[in-house]
């Protein structure tokens, strides 16, 4: 029997190509909280006035996260792995009044895209990046991610990843970005209050959003059952109010800090391109 | 229109400025520089953006990001940058991005011999990216070519949606000449179709009776999709074979039905020749010269010049040659441009002058490989 997924309006319906759902991620993934989360705050900006619905664009590369593009009902671009923050800088600079948030899982956005995101934020780009980390290669099956953490058995590390982990966080505070915070799909509040700060602010914005992959991820440490695994991130997630850099790395059995590491009002690099020839 | 004495990177900035190119996303790369140099004091003054980028992977990807947000963009590189462009490309083809890349060609393999000049990439050019495609290739031989066909590369990138390559090389970028510069309104500007539908019926790749669809940007309502998968009219993710077939061919269809507007050619001494010469970019300046001092020595030579490299009109190839009793290619690499005039001549009829110069190849050197034959 076919069961109409559809059945009543969604408050965020406005926000989706309802035609396209039901979407592809799998039970217990993370990616559909997030982006509920992130539709709330454009919801939240949209409707106080502050943010026109037609200047939203969502531009992704190659992943689950990616496949974002597909559900919202904006102006979107599911462009090539790595390769989004490339094109959403380009779209931001031909017509400056768009809002732009790129969304992609963390290979997408710190491997392979890597020196695009160092790039970007060394600009202090007008973009908002959302980085959701499931801490493995999902969509082709389970490989070593930068996020994976050190020693884990994954498809490419089948005698345990010699790599620690990336601190993505630590590195684009590094840079010049005026917005730096790390948020997890077990705290969908704070995701959606980050993404509203991020909306009203110029220049580089880079949210990391921790999140459960039961299907992939999970296997790998044990843990398929997506309540499990749900909670097992939520009791290692630690939420401070103003975190230091310091406590920011991917560290298991510290806790993963979470919350908005950094907070200023740079001009951005419209705002400085602007003033060369005045 | 202003006379301007200009070398032929800086005819390709002009050029692409009197096209209405407003975005440029480059990195610097030898003997391409000068396009961004040139672009970067003259674009923001009038109302443009260029901007250099950590790599070419980013250049191309912005480029194609501003094409989308209603720009016409461009990016220049040579061999190995164009390399590191073709995965970008295939995006551009599939997404239907209006968009000029200048390949200015250097020696190669690898990092080659930089600072000088080749004809070697005329395949990667074609066929470098994955996947089944066509795109225009153009190939100017001098600085004012370099100008006019910049030109021309926006206006068929526009009107057909799709990326255009203009192929120069390291002595056309270097050469300074004389070169007619368009005021506005001088020469026909095409911009890319725009949708004559509200948004909500709106299907961002269903196509015209012309096969290209019209197209609507970033920030004008209509809830663009740009779709790197197969995708149908809607821009929906397809994995039937029907879709895969329609997408593709269409994408073909759509440049090769323009053929007779995109394919030119340039002839010298084409009413009386016994032999004729075939070649294109820089090399048909010495081409030229030997074709003349082959005339002078009483031989009958005549010279059929490429101005298109891709797609190819056969029959335009098929008739010139047919005239001809040997038909010689010349051209500055191993021999690429021979396997299409194989493809039009009898056996044994084409012979390849593959001159491999590092320099503008002299004309005496074609002279006497023509003469061997003879």
């Amino acid at each position: 029997m076919v069961v109409s997924t559809v059945e009543k309006p969604h408050p965020l319906d406005p926000y989706l190509r309802v035609a396209r759902l039901p979407h592809i991620w799998c039970p217990g993934c993370g990616i559909g909280i997030a982006l509920g989360s992130v539709m709330r705050a454009i919801d939240k900006r949209i409707k106080e006035g502050t943010l026109k619905k037609e200047n939203v664009v969502f531009v992704t590369g190659i992943g689950c996260s990616a496949r974002s593009s597909f559900y919202v009902n904006f102006d979107a671009a599911h462009t090539l792995h790595g390769r989004a923050i490339a094109f959403a800088t380009g779209a931001k600079l031909a017509k400056p009044e768009l809002e732009v948030i790129v969304v992609g899982g963390d290979g997408d956005i710190a491997g392979i895209g890597g020196n695009h995101l160092l790039h970007a934020a060394k600009r202090n780009m007008d973009l908002i990046v959302l980085m959701i980390t499931n801490f493995v290669y999902a969509m082709t099956g389970g490989q070593v991610a930068p996020t994976t953490p050190l020693r884990l058995y994954t498809t490419t590390t089948p005698h345990g990843n010699p790599e620690p982990p990336l601190n993505t966080v630590r590195v684009v505070s590094s840079l010049n970005a005026n917005y730096v915070a790390r948020a997890s799909v077990t705290h969908p509040i704070l995701i959606e209050q980050y993404v509203y700060r991020a909306l009203g602010m110029r220049g580089f914005r880079f949210i990391e959003i921790l999140s459960t992959c039961p299907e992939v991820f999970g296997r790998h440490i044990g843990i398929r059952d997506p309540l499990t695994l749900y909670n097992h991130l939520r009791s290692k997630v630690v939420v401070k109010q103003s975190p230091s850099i310091e406590e920011s790395d991917l560290d298991w059995e510290r806790g993963l800090v979470i919350g908005e590491y950094l907070i200023r009002d740079n001009p951005s690099y419209l705002d400085r391109v602007r003033g060369r020839l005045e | 229109m202003i006379k301007s004495f200009i070398s032929g990177n800086t005819a390709i900035a002009e050029g692409a400025i009197t096209a209405g190119m407003r975005f440029y996303a480059g990195y610097p790369i030898t003997p391409a520089s000068e396009i961004m140099e040139y672009l970067a004091e003259k674009l923001p003054r009038i109302g443009g953006v260029a901007m250099q980028f950590e790599d070419e992977i980013a250049s191309i990807n912005a480029a194609i990001g501003a094409s989308w947000a209603g720009a016409k963009s461009m990016t220049a590189t040579s061999g190995p940058g164009f390399s590191l462009m073709l995965e970008a490309l295939g995006l551009a083809v599939i997404t239907e991005t209006p968009l000029v890349v200048v390949d200015v060609m250097r020696a190669g393999p690898s990092t080659g011999v930089p600072t000088k000049t080749s004809q070697s990439d005329i395949m990667q050019v074609r066929y470098g990216a994955h996947g089944d495609y066509v795109i225009p290739v153009f190939a100017p031989w001098s600085a004012q070519e370099a100008y006019d066909l910049t030109i021309k590369a926006f206006n068929v990138a526009e009107s057909l949606r799709t990326p255009v390559i203009l192929l120069s090389d390291a002595i056309i970028a270097h050469l300074w000449e004389s070169v007619l510069v368009a005021d506005p309104g001088e020469v026909e500007i095409i911009n890319r179709k725009k949708p004559s539908v509200p948004p909500n019926l709106y299907l961002p790749y269903k196509p015209d009776d012309d096969l290209v669809p019209p197209m609507a940007v970033f920030g004008e309502g209509y809830n663009v999709l740009v779709e790197s998968l197969v995708h149908d009219e809607r821009g929906f993710y397809k994995q039937d074979k029907t879709t895969y077939r329609n997408l593709v061919n269409r994408l073909i269809n759509k440049v090769l039905s323009k053929i007779d507007s995109i394919f030119e050619v340039e002839t010298y001494y084409s009413d009386d020749y016994e032999y004729l010469l075939v070649s294109f970019g820089s090399t048909a300046r010495s081409a030229l010269a030997a074709t003349r001092a082959l005339r002078k020595s009483g031989i009958k030579a005549g010279l059929l010049r490429l101005k298109t490299l891709w797609p190819l009109k056969l029959e335009v190839l098929e008739k010139y040659c047919g005239e001809a009793k040997k038909v010689f290619v010349i051209e500055n690499n191993t021999g690429k441009l021979l396997y299409d005039i194989e493809r039009v001549t009898e056996d044994s009829k084409a012979v390849s002058l593959p001159l491999l110069d590092l320099e503008i190849p002299e004309p005496k050197d074609i002279v006497e490989g023509v003469k061997k034959w003879l």
